[in-house]
This record gives C-alpha cells, sequence and structure tokens, in this order.
C-alpha cells in the first residue's frame, strides 16, 4: 500500500546506486547486478543506457546525462520566506551524481536544465557543496543546459547552452515537436505494484528524463501534457534497485 | 438560586425548570480561578458552564469580548449558541453570542475581530488563529472566563496540547481569567485537572442512573468476519419503529456508508432516515442535523462525528454498530440517549462479527461494573510547542524569557526544561540544522532581546499552516453539472487515484459514477441500482482498549460461554477444535498460506501499539531469513504478517535481545516512522499542507517527505525532528516495554501451530485497515513479475 495521497518515488538513497564507498560499497557480484539492471535502447540509431539512477548513459560519447538537478531547492525556499527546510539536497545530489560518474567514467556531463532552482541559488551555494561541484567539473567536459528555473550564464564554469545538437540526437530542457530529442522538465513519475517510480519516457521519436535532483517531487506519466508528447508505444523506465521497464501508462 | 440573576430566574420558574445541585454550585463557585465539572451526558454539563457567564452579564452592558467558549466540533458551537438563544432571548439578557469556526464567513470574521459579541463559541484551530493576529491583545484584554466543552476528549490529542498553550497566552493577555472544564465521566479526574491548570478544584455531579444496554438479538447470527452489521438489518428496523429516534453509530465513515445504502434497500416503509459523517459535505450535513432538531427523522446512521455532546432531542435509543473498542466512548455514546438527567439511557450493542460478539459482551461487563479505561497522556509533544512559538511570533515580537514562563505555566508543558524549549526556538528561528547556512537562513530573527519574524509577510502562510489536525489528502466530489454542480462531500485523494471512468461508489448514500477529475474535483454523475464500489474514508481507527483486551482474553479461558449467544460459543469452540485459544501465559502463533500468500498471526494481546512494533521488528528479522515478508496489520490483539515464505522455527524471532538489538537499528527507516515524521513535520512547520490551490499550480513542487526524513536521517542525524519523531513513536506507536512484558510471561511458552488455511479467530485480521508494507526482496520480486506481466499483456515481450 502506497503512503496517503503523496506523489513521488521512494527515498533516493534506496534507489540504484552504483559504487561509491562506505557502509552501502557494492561487492563485485552486486555490481555486476547494477550493469545488467541498466535499460539499453536505441534512440535514432544512438546506443543510450537508462541507468536506475535517473542519469542517462552515452558510451560512444563518453557522455552522462542528468536533468532537473535543482541545487539549491531549500536555500530558495528559506530566501522567500517559506520553511526552512534540511539544506542538505544539494550535497545528497552531488553524492549520486559522483557515484555515476564514477560508475560510467563519462568525460561529458551534460545537466538538462533547472541545474539550480533559481539563478540567486547558484550563487548561494554551499562554499563545501561548491567547492565539489567544482571537483567534480575539473577535467570534464561540462554543459549545462538551461531551463526554465536557471535560464541565464552561471558564475560556474562549463559551457551554457540553450540546447545541444549531437548528431544525431539533441539536447533540451523542454521536450518540443522535433524528433531524436532528449529532455526533462516534467519529472515523469510511475507506479508499479502500488509503489511510484520516477521514470524515464521512451519512443521511437524521444526520451524524457526524470529528475536526478533529492528535493524533486513528479508529474504522473498519464498526466495528459506526457500523453500528448509520447507516442503510443511509448515505454517507462522506472528507477530503482535495477531499471524495470513498463509500458507508459495512459491513465 | 439566590445568585442567580432574577430575569433568568423569573425565565426558569416560567419554563417550570429546577437547576440541577451541580449547576447551582457552579455559580456559588463562579470566582474560582479553574474548576473541572464531570457530569454524565445529558447533566446540563454546558449550561452549568455557562451560568457564571450569564449571572456576570445579566446586569447591564458589558464592553467587549467577556466570555470564549471552545469546543471540539464545530457543529457543537452551532448548538451550543441555538440553546444558549433560549434563555438568553427568554429573560430578555443584554447579551451577544456569536460563533466562529473554520465555517465562519470571511466578512463575519473580519467583523468579529472589530467588534467581539460578550460569548464567542469556538474551536481550538480557529482560537489559534485569532491568537495569532496582531490584535490578539485588544480582542482579549476584557476577557474574564473560558469554558472549555468536552476537555476529556480534547485531552486525549494535540489539539488539547495546544489548547492549553493557547489558554495560557489568554492568561497573558487577559490576567485573572477563570476557567471551566466541563468533562464527561473519566477514570482519572486529578489528572485531567492537573491538565487544564495547576489548583483546578474538582466537581463531580451524580451519574444518574445505570445505563439499559444489551446486545441486540438478531434471527441471523453474525457473519464469522467482516464489519458493518448488515445482518442486523432487518432487527435494527424492527427497533427504529419501536422507539421515537435512534441514533445508530459506526465505528467508520466507510461502514457507515454501506450501512446506510442497505438500510435504505430494506426499508420498505420508507422511515425518514438520514446520515451523517465527516466527509459529507457541510450542506447536507446541516440538512440532516436541522431535520433531526426539527424531529423529523426517525434515525440517524452516523459516526465519531456525532460523539460528542449535540443535543438532539428526543433520542430515546442509541445502537452501537461493530465493537465499541472502548468503554468510555461506549458510554458516551449511550448517554446520547434519553437525553434527561435521572432517565435510564438505552442502547444496544451490534456486533459485526463473531469475535465482536466477545468485545462487545466485554463491553457490557465493563459497563456494568463501571471500569473505564485510559492511558495517561505524556508531557506535550514539541511539535506543537514549535507551531506555537511560531503562533507567537505571528502575533507580536517576543523575549523567549517571557515566552517560556508562559509556556511552562500550561499543564502539559509544566515539566518543560528551558534547554528544550530552546531548541524548539531554535529550530522555528532558524531550522536548527548542524550546517549553519546563512543570514537568510532565518525564520525569526532577534533584534535586542526580541524575537520576531524576519519577513512579516512569512504570516499569512504561518497561519494557514495552524492546527494540530493532519488530513489525508482529500478531494471534493461533485455531481458533474453546469456551475460546478451539487457537491457531495469528500473521499481520499489515494481512493479517488484508484478510480477509472465508469467505476462507482458510494457517497452520502447514494451511488454515483466516477466521470473524470476536473481541477481537483471528482466529478460524478448518479447512478442509481448499481453495486457499487465503497468510498475509503479514514475516519478515526479506534485501538481497542488494554481493559477490554483483557476480559477479552479472560473470556477466552472459560470452558464454555453460556453468556455469549450459541454461534459465537460454537465459532469459539471451533477455534478451539481447529487450533487453540489464546492463554496469557502462553503465546499463540497459527501459520498458514492464504491467497497465495503464507501468514503468520501472533495472538500477543499487547494492545495494539506493542502488536505493531512486534510486526516491525519481526518482519526485519524475516527479510534477515529470506523469508520476503511484504507486510503485516496490527490490532490489540493479534499481528499478522503477510509474505512469500513460511515461518517454520519461531522461536528464535521472538528472543528478547534480537527484537531489542533490532528496536535500535529499527528507529529508523519504516513506514510507520515516516507517517510519524510526516504529520510532526506538519505541525511544527516543516512542510506545509498542501493546499487546493497549491496542488494545482506547483505539480512538481512538492515531493514525498519521505525524502525529508531521509536526507535528516543520513546528514543530520541529531535534528530536533528526529528526536521530536523517535519520542512520538516511542510514545504512541512503539510501547515496547509491553512487548517485553508480554515475552517475560510468556517465557518458552510459544506455541506455533501450521494449518491449511485462515483460522476462525485469524479471519477479521485481513479486513484491518492499516496495513503497514514492508520495503525488501519479496516487494521487489512482485514488482519485477507485475513489469512483466504488464510488457506480455502489451505484447511488448
Amino acid at each position: 500500500m502506497p503512503p496517503p495521497g503523496r506523489c513521488c518515488g521512494p527515498p533516493v538513497w534506496s534507489e540504484g546506486r552504483t559504487g561509491g564507498s562506505g557502509p552501502e560499497a557494492l561487492d563485485g557480484r552486486a555490481r555486476l547486478r547494477q550493469i545488467t539492471a541498466m535499460h539499453r535502447f536505441t534512440l535514432a540509431d544512438a546506443a543510450l543506457i537508462a541507468r536506475p539512477s535517473g542519469a542517462l548513459h552515452w558510451p560512444a560519447e563518453s557522455l552522462l546525462v542528468v536533468s532537473d538537478l535543482h541545487f539549491g531547492k531549500s536555500e530558495r525556499l528559506a530566501r522567500r520566506g517559506g520553511t526552512l527546510l534540511p539544506p542538505y539536497e544539494t550535497r545528497a545530489t552531488l553524492e549520486r551524481l559522483a557515484a555515476e560518474l564514477e560508475a560510467t567514467a563519462a568525460r561529458r556531463v551534460l545537466c538538462l536544465g533547472d541545474s539550480f532552482d533559481d539563478l540567486a541559488a547558484a550563487e548561494g551555494l554551499d562554499e563545501a557543496d561548491r567547492l565539489w561541484l567544482l571537483r567534480l567539473m575539473a577535467g570534464r567536459d561540462w554543459l549545462w543546459i538551461e531551463g526554465n528555473h536557471d535560464a541565464g550564464p552561471l558564475d560556474l564554469g562549463g559551457s551554457h547552452l540553450a540546447e545541444l545538437r549531437l548528431p544525431p540526437l539533441s539536447f533540451r530542457h523542454i521536450a518540443t515537436a522535433e524528433a531524436s530529442e532528449i529532455s526533462g522538465h516534467y519529472h515523469p513519475k510511475a507506479t508499479l505494484a502500488g509503489r511510484s517510480h520516477r521514470c524515464f519516457l521512451i519512443d521511437g521519436a524521444r526520451v524524457i528524463l526524470p529528475a536526478f535532483g533529492a528535493y524533486t517531487g513528479g508529474l504522473a506519466a498519464s498526466d495528459p501534457a506526457l500523453v500528448r508528447l509520447m507516442q503510443p508505444d511509448a515505454r517507462a523506465v522506472l528507477c530503482g534497485a535495477h531499471c524495470r521497464v513498463i509500458p507508459m501508462p495512459r491513465g | 438560586m439566590s445568585l442567580l440573576p432574577a430575569p433568568l430566574a423569573t425565565w426558569f420558574a416560567a419554563k417550570g425548570w429546577a437547576l440541577h445541585p451541580h449547576q447551582v454550585q457552579m455559580l456559588d463557585r463562579a470566582g474560582a480561578r479553574s474548576t473541572l465539572l464531570i457530569a454524565p451526558t445529558g447533566g446540563g454539563k454546558t449550561l452549568a458552564g455557562f451560568l457564571p457567564s450569564l449571572a456576570e452579564l445579566a446586569d447591564g452592558p458589558h464592553e467587549g469580548l467577556h466570555t470564549l467558549y471552545i469546543s471540539p466540533l464545530k457543529a457543537l458551537t452551532a448548538d451550543i449558541r441555538r440553546n444558549l438563544r433560549q434563555p438568553i432571548e427568554g429573560a430578555a439578557l443584554p447579551i451577544r453570542v456569536e460563533d466562529r469556526t473554520g465555517d465562519t464567513t470571511y466578512t463575519q470574521r473580519r467583523r468579529q475581530r472589530a467588534d467581539p459579541p460578550h460569548i464567542l463559541l469556538t474551536t481550538p484551530e480557529s482560537l489559534a488563529l485569532l491568537l495569532s493576529y496582531e490584535d490578539a491583545p485588544r480582542i482579549f484584554h476584557s476577557l474574564q472566563r473560558v469554558v472549555v466543552d468536552e476537555l476529556h476528549a480534547l485531552a486525549e490529542s494535540k489539539r488539547g496540547d495546544q489548547l492549553m498553550l493557547l489558554l495560557a497566552r489568554l492568561e497573558t493577555l487577559a490576567p485573572g481569567l477563570r476557567r471551566i472544564g466541563l468533562s464527561a465521566t473519566v477514570e482519572d479526574p486529578t489528572a485531567l485537572a492537573d491538565y487544564l491548570a495547576p489548583g483546578t478544584e474538582i466537581l463531580i455531579a451524580d451519574p444518574g442512573p445505570e445505563p439499559d444496554i444489551a446486545m441486540l438479538d438478531t434471527d441471523m447470527p453474525p457473519p464469522w468476519a467482516g464489519g458493518g452489521g448488515r445482518y442486523a438489518i432487518p432487527a435494527i428496523l424492527d427497533e427504529i419503529r419501536r422507539h421515537k429516534t435512534t441514533l445508530i453509530f459506526h465505528n467508520t465513515r466507510a461502514q457507515a456508508e454501506l450501512f446506510f445504502y442497505d438500510l435504505w434497500l430494506q426499508n420498505s416503509e420508507d422511515l425518514p432516515i438520514g446520515i451523517h459523517h465527516g466527509s459529507l459535505d457541510r450542506v447536507q450535513r446541516e440538512r440532516t442535523e436541522a431535520a433531526m432538531v426539527d424531529g423529523r427523522l426517525r434515525a440517524i446512521v452516523c459516526t465519531g462525528s456525532l460523539d460528542l455532546g449535540i443535543d438532539w432531542g428526543d433520542v430515546d435509543l442509541v445502537i452501537q454498530v461493530g465493537a465499541p473498542k472502548n468503554v468510555k466512548r461506549l458510554v458516551q455514546r449511550i448517554g446520547r440517549a434519553n437525553h434527561r438527567y435521572n432517565a435510564p439511557s438505552k442502547a444496544l450493542l451490534v456486533p459485526a462479527n463473531r469475535f465482536e460478539v466477545v468485545e462487545c459482551q466485554a463491553a457490557l461487563q465493563a459497563v456494568r461494573d463501571r471500569t473505564l479505561d485510559g492511558e495517561p497522556r505524556g508531557p506535550g509533544p514539541r511539535d506543537v510547542l514549535c507551531q506555537h512559538i511560531l503562533l507567537a511570533a505571528c502575533s507580536a515580537p517576543f523575549t523567549a524569557d517571557a515566552l517560556y514562563a508562559e509556556v511552562i505555566s500550561a499543564g502539559p508543558y509544566s515539566a518543560l526544561t528551558r534547554p528544550d524549549f530552546d531548541a524548539c526556538l531554535d529550530f522555528v528561528a532558524t531550522g536548527g540544522y548542524a550546517l549553519r547556512a546563512y543570514d537568510r537562513w532565518q525564520r525569526l530573527k532577534q533584534t535586542g532581546d526580541l524575537w520576531h519574524l524576519r519577513d512579516p509577510r512569512s504570516a499569512a502562510v504561518i497561519r494557514q499552516n495552524l492546527g494540530t489536525i493532519i488530513d489525508t489528502e482529500t478531494l471534493k466530489v461533485r455531481l458533474k453539472g453546469r456551475m460546478g454542480g451539487t457537491p457531495l462531500g469528500e473521499v481520499e485523494e489515494s481512493f479517488a487515484s484508484g478510480l477509472t471512468p465508469g467505476d462507482t461508489f458510494l457517497i452520502g448514500g447514494q451511488v454515483v459514477r466516477y466521470e473524470g477529475l476536473n481541477e481537483m474535483t471528482v466529478e460524478v454523475t448518479r447512478q442509481p441500482g448499481r453495486d457499487p464500489k465503497v468510498a475509503v474514508f479514514s475516519g478515526t481507527k479506534f485501538a481497542t482498549s488494554t481493559l477490554l483486551t483483557h476480559r477479552i482474553l479472560d473470556i477466552f479461558q472459560q470452558d464454555r460461554w453460556p453468556d455469549l449467544p450459541r454461534h459465537t460459543a460454537e465459532w469459539l469452540a471451533l477455534q478451539r477444535e481447529v487450533s487453540r485459544l489464546p492463554e496469557p501465559s502462553r503465546l499463540l502463533l497459527e501459520s498458514f498460506p492464504h491467497d497465495g500468500r503464507e501468514h503468520l498471526c501472533i495472538y500477543g494481546f499487547a494492545g495494539r501499539n506493542a502488536q505493531q512494533t512486534l510486526g516491525l521488528l519481526l518482519t526485519k528479522q524475516m527479510e534477515d531469513q529470506g523469508l520476503a515478508p511484504l507486510g503485516f496489520v496490527a490490532t490489540d490483539y493479534a499481528t499478522l504478517i503477510w509474505g512469500l515464505e513460511p515461518v517454520t522455527d519461531p522461536v528464535p524471532l521472538f528472543r528478547l535481545e534480537t527484537l531489542r538489538e533490532g528496536l535500535e537499528g529499527w528507529l529508523s527507516g519504516n513506514a510507520v516512522m515516516k507517517r510519524t515524521f510526516r504529520n510532526t513535520a506538519i505541525i511544527a512547520g516543516l512542510i506545509e499542507r498542501s493546499h487546493q490551490g497549491r496542488r494545482k499550480s506547483g505539480r512538481q513542487a512538492t515531493f514525498s517527505s519521505d525524502i525529508l526524513y531521509d536526507t535528516l536521517r543520513r546528514y543530520d542525524p541529531d535534528h530536533l525532528m528526529l528526536a521530536i519523531t523517535r519520542e512520538e513513536a516511542l510514545r504512541g506507536l512503539v510501547d515496547f516495554a509491553r512487548v517485553e512484558e508480554m515475552l517475560t510471561r510468556i517465557g518458552p511458552r510459544i506455541d506455533l501451530i501450521r494449518l491449511s488455511g485462515v483460522t476462525p479467530l485469524a479471519a477479521p485480521l485481513f479486513l484491518e485497515p492499516g496495513k503497514v508494507p514492508v520495503d525488501g526482496a519479496g516487494r521487489e520480486r512482485l514488482a519485477d513479475a507485475a513489469a512483466r506481466a504488464l510488457l506480455r499483456a502489451a505484447g511488448l515481450e
């Protein structure tokens, strides 16, 4: 039975963590299970991997794509006189991102928009978090795509783009009618066996990524906005201990 | 009678009424700082509480608010206003009475702040809101008296703790305030008196005659399992016919709906019968209430929303469907009948299934023995205190010293230490995180000695979140039509999300068809004559009291059961034959397959909370042993665990040391803690309540409180909110002491019986609400299977 009435998937830490150190470090067998737990598919002949964490991996380009990190969300709420949420979501998200980078050894990182909850949140990053992020960026080709929350340049290095074309694919924050497109923005989620999970939505023309950030809710995949975007044969790839593929729920 | 003002005395005399002795005594003690009146239902308790106010206000014009009356129910304030109008208008007293609740219009509420009435009738939540305004000192400076009705009910929840803090605040604004608490019979009057205020005087009225109470005799025996009491409908209709007005109480709203529907199917004479519960639309509820007051109804099917002292006039029979769970509540419900002092109340119990026959029998014995149940309340919870600090800041800047002094003057917080108070203040002001962020990470700022809101605009958000009642998310239900359609009531969001167009369900006694969701409103059309899916209302989940639980266990030990109906005696005999009956000095376990799952039933009779804890600790161990548990449900007498593998060797599971170790690790990642955290975080102001409008606009904005809980556990394990959550769980939901007591008592005497299917005694457990899921390998296996099945069905694999 799901918790009453709330949206969103299970807590992020219980979802697929790969590698990393500490008490949760995986032994070899578990690591093998992680590899098989990914979902491989192609879009416009590009071989892609949906990872249980919610990140998208394109091995041929050594590219890791994450969307909707929403760094600094608690800071933004506090600044606006709202509630004082635990100010740890940035480091929680960074921790998972670091694990993904280690697991995939990706040399390029693409943050698909809404990386920061707003531009002031980017400036207001806690110093330790900021240094950690800079360490992750060092030696990697880092691309920030603008989102609706963080339109405009960031004072953090890396390249800033409204969108990116990397043939045969194009990347932007919000989906358009264009084919072979990778986007984020909607935070899709889907319910399986009574539990809600963040999910990828994948069809022959596009991929919509789940939100990677810690403090992010979600929009049901069956929402008309998503149903309109996706083709009838679309699948939802659910995040969790491992990826699970189901037909996209259509309400 | 000398203390009664002349116009009132004349009016009473003209009516031929005489005051009860305790009403006279309340007038005599009008000067006391704090008085607790304990009187049975129908004893003129409320009038007794108001008499001192009427006497003081009778002699001429008074400026401003004189008396504040607080009741736990909105409906009660409206009812009291009607009842007060009689003596006030009859004796032509110069007194203005108004009520103020969540239902009061905005214009009216504004006017009340500008020009308060002499007597204001309100609820704890509305009072909290009033006290959060900057003009609270002006509104309350003239206040002389506070009357708290149904104090026994309020004191059982955080609403009471909040109210006591609010009274402390009122005392600061209006020094010398006199308090009157009104209560039904309670097991420990002194504790309740201390709760209201130190030095409270207790006045106990004559408890009145023995109630006339019995189990309803039916031709058809109650079913083996299930709720609702449908089998008894013919007999209940007979009783309705024989009496003037009957109240039919149910323990849950869903059961009331189902019963009402079935009752009408058999109501061939079209006896006027209505329904009343908290999920119905206000207009509908008011219509039912008005019809009842006018004597136009022969019966009302109702729930706890009619538990408290609304005066329904001519009720001469109370029927309780389903086991009463709690003797105190039963006694109060019985009191609904014959609302005349010194006339015995008449009540019938209708057990819904055979186990409940035993429970009803135990309850009957307890009522006859005049024993009442009740657990002592712990100290005032700190999440409520956090909210109170926010409220204080909304009203005016304060110093920590003064607010602390005020808080510890409230009964439930009298033992609060200064460091505990300071921790709450720090949490409210800065979030209290180990990671000190920035200046702007501040809700409250300190200027000199004074604490105040950093951003005065945040007061509006804080006000929206006041109150300690945590509702499950609900959606409004409307008949589809132009202009938005007729509102019918509310259903839980989780229920609505499971509906597909064409599904039918019951609400307000009618079957409706789900058409779709339109801007957070469930649109339906009428669909008479279809078998409905039932609306799953949350309602209140009652726990059977310890007292009743022990009496039940005693009844099981009898050789034969001549006092019980034959069918139930036979059922117990059958349980004894197929399996065993639980004994006080042994622990009975039953293991059986059912519906594709393995089940383990643990008859610990340790009370719901301890059985729940046992469920949590045992499933954790079973997970470690690879038994793939999927979930469990706990009642006062048993825990039922289901999973993919059977338990064959139970003794290691019940080793006390192992359980104790498990408790430490467990107080972390389980669903009960997360649920507790969510409620606590909302009350303390960490999470905003979701409001319809906000949810609509911010579809991605809300995320699960589970995420916050996990974040805190990982990065800030000593945070105040986690400490409060642990405290709450240990006090309310864990009760490990009773697990220890039970295991010590049974020692090695554990009996595991393997059976081929559900036993008579286990059957009712399958219908219990509040099932707790276990996150683990079992659930992963099921999700994999479900994903495969969906793909196969879609032809994708």
